[in-house]
């Protein structure tokens, strides 16, 4: 099948010599074990001091800034997941995500060798072949929203039907998401099974878990899910589709990363995260990238295990560094916008 | 490093806050600080100067003035001048200048912070975010207790001059927790800052000026151990607040013993962290980052004793030192630094040797890869497993970055283990169940339990010790009575003894009809009546001199045998507050049914026939008092400000030693003991020596009226020699002396071999038939401490 050939080559994650991250193996998944869903335990409040004090107990400054925000661009799914998405607007999203940034701040920088563009783009199916079409010799994935996104709710054979479709347009990554219902309802059987007919769906394409943290109402939920989730052959386990009403939180992201380290102890399978949705800021984007280095380690601040899921970062990101070069603050326009 | 290096490393990079300002603050000051008295800046008497350096280059910072007893002399002249006026300001206008302090703290918090850490060695982040907001919030918290106190704490005034000593490891923080409530209650204060760490203070003086505080009452004395002995020795010094190690708070009790001093002593800990098998892991580990790694573990309440469930040992110590590999060790301006300098390079001696001795006794020790800064004065952060109870480093303060684990197999163990040490100050508790942390909590004997958290503080929360850890709580409402002293005492005249009647020879008997039955009055040891161990029995004789009859010498092994049926009797404690009350209005009952006969005994004694009626009578009511007392005496529930409930709980003290007052010989021991039974405590009463006839006819009321046996021991005899037995026996938690200035002082001094809690009368008269004197919430106050449970909820 011709579609399949195209979408085995998409699949490589963007190339990264040095850390041939593309050649990691992916999580196969486990059996179901309930006891490791009823082991989970968390401490809101514990968590949550711990997750406030993440951004003050780190910081980096000047040069390592500067650095840290060229590799927060690396990891970012840039997106568009809006009802007026057209052919044109994607394109200019993809053309945005070959160049994040201004040639010249980038010879400032001293990175114009660097390959600085964003790890995919990420947009609803109906658009998946105009994006590879416009990122075609780019090596930048296409990363497709699927399963009835955002809800999750429509028939079951649709949701797999809609991710072999986008698989077949060539979409490199499928972003699913999970029927909150399932947790809601302590339904861990019926959650491991969708998700895991989700990830043979998927195929040869990473698959993205949407748990949709803002709608599983408690920390302890959050992580069971992460954990079923894993257990399914998730690739990443992703915080929320933008579309709740609390989207990427830090207390969320530290229960999820903290099971992303328990499935790693248990199974030796390094699973992804991907926050996503409400990520704006420059400085968020470091109080995330200072989560993943304390909490997993350095190799979590590669696109083959993090991903931020962003719109408007990528901007506040490029005010900053022309900010570190120039001395002065930046406007939003004088950035060319995607 | 490149930025292109730099992307690919993903490194922290250095991140530091700049010193300058608090360097110029010193500059213009010439690098040189004289004491603070009297509002002015005065050079030392002595013309004694010494260094302060800074710990993370040991640098020279600054010299400070050497306090002498002059300097001393002159502060507490300062500080008894402003009195009058200070404490005789309404409350709002006191309330106002504290508002204006904690103003001008957040106003210049980050001066006060950088200075901070330059001076003590503590990362920024924690002088910035939890040190000096900490401050301003006791500023703020008890600008409004001044505004309160003439309704809240309605027949109390201030205490007087205060002398103040604080240690070095949260040098603006004790100091705020110190001076606040003394100057929101109206006392005035003479602080002295610890040797290593006194620029704080200084700036604080600053302050003070600033807001237009008069003059002497806040006076800051700088120096070293001399300078805080001449402040403790001081005459004219009515309270010492101190807060430091266990020995030298030792020293103090022992110093202030018998002057009337007020004393409250926060001491070191070897502070329990109970993980219990169904805790969230990973939250746990943070706690321990934040119980031993706060301030280079230089926190008196420091989880330095980490108890685990044996099934989750191995990996919570898996994931401990994972953890530790990312701590980060190194200069304190740094803004990403977890662990800065230790505070001085006798401390690091201290820490290194301790280390040392752990391994040599067969400890594991385990410290993570990385390396420390070889300059300054670093320790890296370090875990001992392969430890047990016995080790010396289980049981001492190390008051540096190591923690020491041990396993425990059942909860009842794991608060056995806990217990087993002689400090009391604080405790962590770690489990998913609240079930399993509310039985818990109140069972570990600490001032202060954390479920599931450690380390949080707060101005409305009382923070203190139980044991050794010492008494009095600093925080809270709890904390303002360490600050204040009843109105009724300033009037208060000397105690008088009863006139002394000389004894008259027994007449021989007359042969007329049967002569009465003998009745030996014994000592009631455990709920029965005990011989005394000596064979011996003392006269008590009648008003007239003629003897009335004789009761037993109690020495010390009868003191030892009361006091271990005192610690058998000790599930007294666990009953409810409405069963003692029962308990306490049936004894009322019996004692109205025997009113007459104690009467008779009464008067027989004392010669006052009508007095003795009203002394029974009154008795009875105090009963009463006490019995609905029992179930009244609530907690609260403190509003500290995060998502959690801060329970103040009122604990029993446990087995308390009574030396009733001599001159109401029922009233009195009844007045002393039913608070103290009335709360959950078991008592050793030593009654009334000269009248005690009364007491011991009154184990017979106590035998009917289903107080368990053991709740109430009497020991007859020489008051003041088993008083000192009492207060030298290291299993008696609490002391109360109603009896004059000599034997108070003995009882004070002998109770500091464990730092029991004492209250004396220093040979003060309190009328005991007067409610307002010898009843109510001072007796009750005196009976317990105050545990503070903090339990975060959320799911």
């Amino acid at each position: 099948m011709a579609s399949s050939t195209r979408s085995q080559k998409l699949v490589a994650l963007p190339s990264d010599p040095q850390h041939g991250g593309h050649d990691e193996e992916r999580n196969p998944g486990t059996p179901l074990d309930l006891d490791w869903v009823s082991g989970v335990r968390v401490n809101r409040s514990a968590v949550e001091r711990r997750a406030a004090t993440m951004g003050t107990r780190r910081t980096v400054k000047k040069e390592w800034q500067a650095a840290w925000l060229l590799r927060a661009i690396t990891l970012m799914d840039l997106t568009t997941l809006s009802g007026d998405d057209t052919p044109g607007n994607v394109r200019r999203l993809c053309a945005k995500a070959r160049n994040p940034v201004r040639q010249d701040i980038l010879e400032g920088l001293g990175v114009a060798h660097l390959p600085i563009r964003t790890a995919a783009v990420c947009v609803y199916h109906a658009l998946v072949e105009t994006a590879v079409e416009a990122l075609r010799g780019s090596d930048i994935p296409v990363a497709a929203v699927s399963t009835g996104f955002p809800a999750g709710l429509s028939p079951f054979e649709q949701r797999v039907e809609e991710i072999r479709a986008s698989v077949a347009a060539g979409a490199g990554e499928i972003d699913i998401v999970i029927t909150r219902a399932h947790v809601l309802t302590g339904n861990w059987q019926a959650l491991y099974d969708e998700v895991r007919a989700f990830r043979e769906a998927c195929g040869p394409a990473h698959m993205k878990t949407i748990l949709a943290t803002g709608e599983l109402a408690t920390l302890r939920n959050i992580g069971r899910a992460s954990m079923v989730c894993m257990m399914a052959g998730a690739d990443f386990i992703k915080t929320s589709t933008g579309k709740e009403g609390v989207n990427a939180v830090m207390p969320v992201g530290l229960v999820m990363t903290r099971c992303i380290r328990d499935y790693n102890e248990r199974t030796g399978q390094k699973v992804g995260f991907k926050p996503a949705g409400g990520i704006r800021t420059a400085k968020q984007a470091i109080e995330w990238l200072i989560l993943m280095k304390e909490e997993l380690g350095d190799e979590y601040l590669r696109p083959h295990l993090f991903r931020f899921g962003a719109s408007s970062l990528l901007t506040d990101i490029e005010r900053q560094l022309e900010h570190h070069l120039t001395g002065r603050y930046s406007a939003d326009y004088r950035h060319p916008m995607a | 490093m490149s930025i292109a290096e730099i992307f690919e490393t993903m490194e922290y990079g250095p991140a530091p806050e700049s010193a300058s300002p608090a360097l110029r603050w010193m500059d213009e000051r010439d690098r040189t600080f004289r004491h603070f008295i009297g509002g002015e800046w005065r050079e030392p008497s002595g013309g004694e100067w010494f260094e302060s350096a800074n710990p993370a280059t040991n640098q020279p910072l600054a010299r400070i003035a050497q306090g002498s007893q002059e300097d001393v002399e002159a502060a507490v002249r300062a500080a008894r001048e402003a009195l009058p006026g200070w404490s005789g300001l309404e409350g709002h206008a006191r309330a106002r200048y504290l508002y204006a302090i904690a103003r001008q703290i957040q106003k210049h918090s980050r001066l006060f912070a950088v200075l901070e850490s330059m001076d003590n060695g503590k990362p920024i982040r924690e002088s910035r975010d939890i040190d000096i907001p900490l401050v301003a919030r006791h500023f703020y918290h008890h600008a409004g207790w001044a505004q309160l106190m003439g309704t809240e704490l309605a027949g109390y005034g201030p205490v007087g001059v205060v002398g103040q000593i604080i240690p070095w490891n949260f040098p603006l923080l004790m100091l705020a927790w110190k001076i606040a409530p003394a100057l929101a209650m109206g006392n005035t204060v003479i602080l002295k800052p610890a040797e290593f760490t006194s620029l704080t203070a200084l700036l604080f003086a600053d302050v003070c000026r600033e807001v237009g505080l008069p003059a002497g009452v806040v006076n800051v004395v700088t120096g070293d151990g001399r300078t805080g002995a001449a402040l403790v020795e001081h005459p004219q010094v009515d309270k010492i607040a101190f807060t430091g190690s266990t020995d030298v708070g030792r020293i103090i009790r022992v110093a202030t013993a018998g002057t009337g001093k007020k004393v409250s002593l926060e001491l070191g800990g070897k502070s329990p962290f109970v993980v219990f098998d169904d805790a969230d892991l990973d939250s746990v580990v943070e706690g321990v980052v934040d119980a031993i790694w706060f301030n280079q573990g230089q926190v008196c309440c420091a989880g330095s004793r980490i108890l685990a469930q044996e099934g989750i040992a191995e990996k919570l110590t898996a994931r401990l030192r994972a953890r530790m590999e990312t701590l980060r060790v190194g200069d304190p301006m740094d803004k990403a630094v977890d662990i800065g300098a230790i505070v001085a390079p006798v401390q690091l001696e201290q820490i290194r040797r301790l280390v040392q001795q752990g391994q040599d006794e067969g400890a594991t020790l385990w410290q993570p890869s990385w390396s420390c800064p070889q300059e300054g004065c670093f320790f890296p952060p370090s875990l001992f497993t392969e430890v047990s109870p016995s080790s010396t480093i289980a049981q001492v303060e190390i008051f540096g970055p190591v923690v020491v684990m041990m396993t425990f197999r059942t909860p009842a163990e794991a608060v056995a283990l806990a217990n087993n040490t002689r400090y009391g100050l604080a405790a962590s508790v770690w489990t998913e169940n609240v079930n399993l942390a509310l039985d818990i909590a109140p069972k570990i004997k600490a001032g202060t339990v954390w479920v599931n958290c450690t380390n949080v503080f707060d101005a409305a929360s009382g923070f203190g010790g139980y044991r050794e850890s010492g008494f009095g709580r600093e925080g809270g409402k709890e904390g303002l009575w360490e600050y204040v002293k009843p109105l009724w005492e300033k009037k208060a005249g000397a105690e008088q003894e009863p006139e002394p009647v000389a004894p008259k020879a027994s007449e021989p008997g007359k042969a007329k009809g049967l002569p009465p039955i003998d009745r030996t009055a014994k000592l009631y040891v455990g709920g029965k009546q005990a011989r005394p161990d000596s064979g011996y029995s003392l006269p008590v004789l009648d008003s007239r001199g003629r003897l009335l009859g004789e009761v037993g010498h109690g020495n010390r092994k009868d003191v030892r045998n009361a006091v271990e049926a005192a610690h058998k009797a000790s599930g007294w404690a666990k009953t409810t507050g409405h069963n003692r009350a029962q308990v306490l209005y049936y004894v009322a009952e019996n004692l109205a049914a025997r009113s007459d006969e104690l009467a008779r005994r009464i008067a027989q004694m004392t010669g006052d026939d009508r007095g003795a009626e009203r002394e029974v009578e009154a008795s009875i009511r105090r009963l009463y008092t006490y019995a609905a007392w029992a179930d009244k005496w609530d907690g609260q529930v403190h509003h500290t400000p995060f998502r959690n409930v801060t329970l103040a709980m009122p604990e029993p003290i446990g087995v308390m030693g009574i030396a009733c007052p001599t001159a109401a010989p029922l009233l009195g021991f009844v007045s002393a003991v039913a608070p103290a039974i009335a709360m959950g405590n078991t008592v050793v009463a030593v009654p009334s020596e000269r009248w005690p006839l009364a007491a011991t006819d009154f184990y017979q009321v106590l035998d009917t009226s289903d107080v368990p046996g053991g709740v109430v021991n009497i020991v007859t005899g020489r008051r003041d020699e088993l008083t000192e037995t009492l207060a030298a026996h290291d299993d008696v938690d609490g002391l109360w002396y109603f009896g004059p200035a000599a034997g108070s002082a003995a009882a004070e001094r002998l109770s500091a071999g464990n730092m029991k809690r004492t209250w004396v009368s220093y040979g003060r008269a309190r009328d005991w038939s007067d409610p307002a004197q010898g009843e109510g919430e001072e007796f009750l106050r005196q009976a317990t401490q105050v545990k503070n449970i903090w339990v975060p909820y959320g799911e």
